[in-house]
């Protein structure tokens, strides 16, 4: 019994070492067939509309809301030390740097992610990504690449959309709302926000995160079992996976900008 | 060296890891030809036509399509070798996010420079010709099974390929869509002069059309001939087929225990 | 999707992102104006810099003039080499003095430069000769214990 255990255990483990490396070689193909996603880039645009434009709604309100509640507990906390003007520094520097990226990253990934691996699963499943092949067009270049650069091209911009948002949410409440001094707000943000360390950082981790999320979304949905049970097992898989992903990556690339400050 | 045989498959066999399908396929098509491949479901019969369109190499032997050997070919060569061939999935496999037109046209637009003016007579050309002219514009779910299958017949001979192959073309039809289908792939067939290989279990559509059948059984072929001869076929795995036997060489009990053993009360009474 | 529709929320989108990333880097952070090209380098030595950080401001009349860029500890003669890096915009005399300063009361600390007479002007890679180090919180209680113990022992 216990044996049978262990033997399941270490098959999966290779299983899934197995994966992680088909992954890998995967993902080398999309780059190196990535010629047609930026020659005949209306396929890329078209795909933007789709992980991007689409995504914009959910992006927007929650970055606003995070902003607000942001200021709301920033507050809350920065009074009992009579700080309450560095309200804005709090805000910004929350959202540019942490939650701008990684809560951006993880909206996208539920919500482009799944979208994208359910179409490619099905497209898998209906035989259309066959039937490309056999008319001699290449699947990868045609269909997956240009997905690949739009969810690498939207994220960042996702991702500084969020940060703004959530700005404005914690100035709204903040200033308008609580009745912090407006420009103590700003002229203290601005002193405290660094663009090299922090908003430049912020952009190249919502990079990161995106080739990661769109990479495992196109992986999933490509390597999927072509039946209804497979797909909708696949994009659980994406989002599952892309979260922890993200929240992984978050913490090797923070230790790595960070550490530097003192 | 021009050979009669479009399609030459040489002592082929292949299998999943430890599974084989095939064993020893050996089969010819001649140009212009109706050429069915039947045999129960799971025998191995889209797998040929994997193997023949190059999307899988076989473990052993040769498969050659008009004199190139088409698992030997790279990834260049495969690609130029399938602008002549042309294949007709199951349930048509239709680009669903784009209309009628433009999946006829994706060929079209993706291998030649043609400008768009002529592209368009084409596409309505191929749609005539499967008699779905007037629904160019409709989007693939708004299709019938059969519409869908012959758009995706129209599609497939877009480039006017010399081969066409056929999965399962009549599944799931009703009799008037049927006997469209049928007619069609005769007649592209001769209007054309392709060569057609059609994989199918419909027995009565096919004997209609073919020219030859090749009968595939646990992975090798059990018969082969014109429709006369088999349909008149004394072999018991051709019989059963043809006359839809319910029991025969190919089994009604999925293996089991003897029936009064499997009972309680045999053992009761004993 | 008319291709033509769908091409101007792509665009739309893209705009948004790209003025939301300017939002960002002009309105809530700032760069450090100070770069290689426009700044000189000036050394000052401190017999201790109590909390300061690189990057931390150098003020002078309370205005940013310039960064730490640099400090290290020097074995010889076990002092605090802090490197400034100055707009060369602003030009200081040969005897100005650096010294620890607190923002606030537990604020961050920086460096306030107070100019001196001099008709000469500080040039790059000049030292300063005049500092003054951080307070130490635990050096001024000593101090004030002292001077209250001897305060209250008048014999």
């Amino acid at each position: 019994m216990l044996r049978q255990s262990i033997e399941k255990l270490g098959h999966r483990t290779i299983q899934g070492v197995w994966r992680i490396g088909f992954a890998a070689r995967f993902f080398l193909a999309v780059l190196l067939h990535s010629g047609t996603a930026f020659r005949r880039f209306g396929l890329t645009i078209r795909e933007m509309y789709f992980t991007g434009v689409l995504s914009l709604i959910i992006i927007l309100v929650s970055g606003l809301f995070v902003g607000m509640v942001l200021g709301l507990q920033g507050y809350e906390t920065l009074q009992t030390y009579g700080s309450e003007e560095a309200l804005g520094v709090l805000v910004a520097l929350s959202l540019v740097r942490e939650l701008g990226p990684v809560v951006a990253a993880l909206l996208f990934a539920s919500r482009a992610g799944s979208a994208i691996t359910a179409e490619i699963g099905l497209m898998k499943a209906t035989e259309q990504l066959s039937a490309m092949e056999m008319m001699a067009v290449d699947p990868i270049a045609r269909v997956v690449a240009p997905r690949f650069w739009a969810g690498v091209i939207s994220m960042p911009l996702l991702a500084a959309l969020f940060s703004a948002m959530g700005i404005f949410g914690g100035y709204l409440v903040g200033v308008q709302l609580i009745g912090v001094d407006e420009g103590a707000f700003w002229s203290q943000m601005k002193n405290a926000v660094d663009f090299e360390q922090d908003i430049l950082n912020g952009v190249i981790k919502s990079v990161v995160f995106g080739i990661a999320i769109t990479t495992i979304a196109l992986f999933e949905g490509y390597d999927a079992p072509p039946t209804a049970e497979g797909v909708s097992r696949a994009t659980t898989r994406t989002v599952v996976t892309s979260s922890l992903v993200i929240l992984a990556l978050d913490f090797v690339l923070t230790a790595f900008m960070f550490r530097g400050l003192s | 060296m021009h050979n009669d045989n479009l399609v030459e498959i040489e002592d082929v066999e292949f299998g999943y890891g430890a599974r084989p399908v095939l064993k020893g396929i050996n089969q010819t098509a001649r140009r212009g030809q109706v050429i069915a491949i039947m045999g129960s479901s799971g025998c191995g019969k889209t797998t040929l036509l994997r193997l023949i369109g190059g999307q899988i190499k076989p473990g052993q032997g040769k498969v050659r399509v008009a004199g190139e050997s088409v698992n030997e070919l790279d990834q260049t060569g495969l690609y130029r070798l399938r602008r002549k061939m042309g294949m007709l999935f199951q349930f048509g496999a239709l680009f669903t996010d784009i209309s009628v037109f433009d999946n006829v046209a994706y060929q079209l637009r993706e291998h030649t420079d043609l400008p768009e003016d002529a592209i368009r007579d084409l596409v309505l050309m191929k749609l005539h010709a499967v008699g779905l002219r007037g629904a160019a514009q409709l989007m693939p779910a708004e299709l019938s099974g059969g519409m869908a299958r012959r758009v995706a017949l129209a599609r497939a001979i877009a480039l006017d390929p010399m081969l066409v192959m056929y999965d399962e073309p009549f599944a799931g039809l009703d009799p008037i869509s049927l006997g469209i289908t049928g007619n069609l792939i005769r007649r592209l067939t001769d209007t054309l002069g392709l060569t057609s290989l059609v994989v199918t279990h419909d027995v009565q559509e096919s004997l209609k059309i073919v020219d030859y059948i090749y009968f595939v059984s646990e992975g090798v072929i059990v018969a082969e001939g014109t429709a006369a001869e088999i349909q008149a076929s004394g072999l018991p795995y051709v019989h059963q087929f043809v006359h839809g036997e319910a029991d025969g060489p190919v089994p009604f009990h999925y293996p089991a225990p003897p029936y009064a053993d499997d009972l309680r009360l045999g053992a009761q009474r004993a | 999707m008319n291709k033509t529709v769908l091409d101007f929320w792509v665009g739309l989108f893209v705009i948004a992102g790209v003025v939301a990333l300017l939002f960002l880097a002009l309105k809530v952070g700032s760069t450090s104006a100070v770069s290689a090209a426009n700044s000189y380098e000036v050394v000052a030595r401190f017999d201790n810099i109590g909390g300061l950080k690189p990057r931390a401001p150098v003020k002078s009349a309370g205005v940013v003039v310039g960064r730490v860029a640099d400090i290290r500890f020097d074995n010889e003669t076990y002092e605090a080499a802090v490197t400034l890096r100055l707009d060369k915009r602003y030009a200081f005399p040969k005897d100005t003095s650096a010294g620890i300063m607190t923002s606030g009361l537990l604020g961050e600390q920086y460096i306030g430069l107070e100019a001196g007479g001099d008709s000469e002007l500080l040039k790059d890679q000049d030292k300063l000769f005049l500092t003054q180090s951080a307070v130490v919180l635990e050096n001024l209680i000593g101090q004030f214990i002292y001077g209250k113990a001897q305060e209250g022992a008048p014999e």
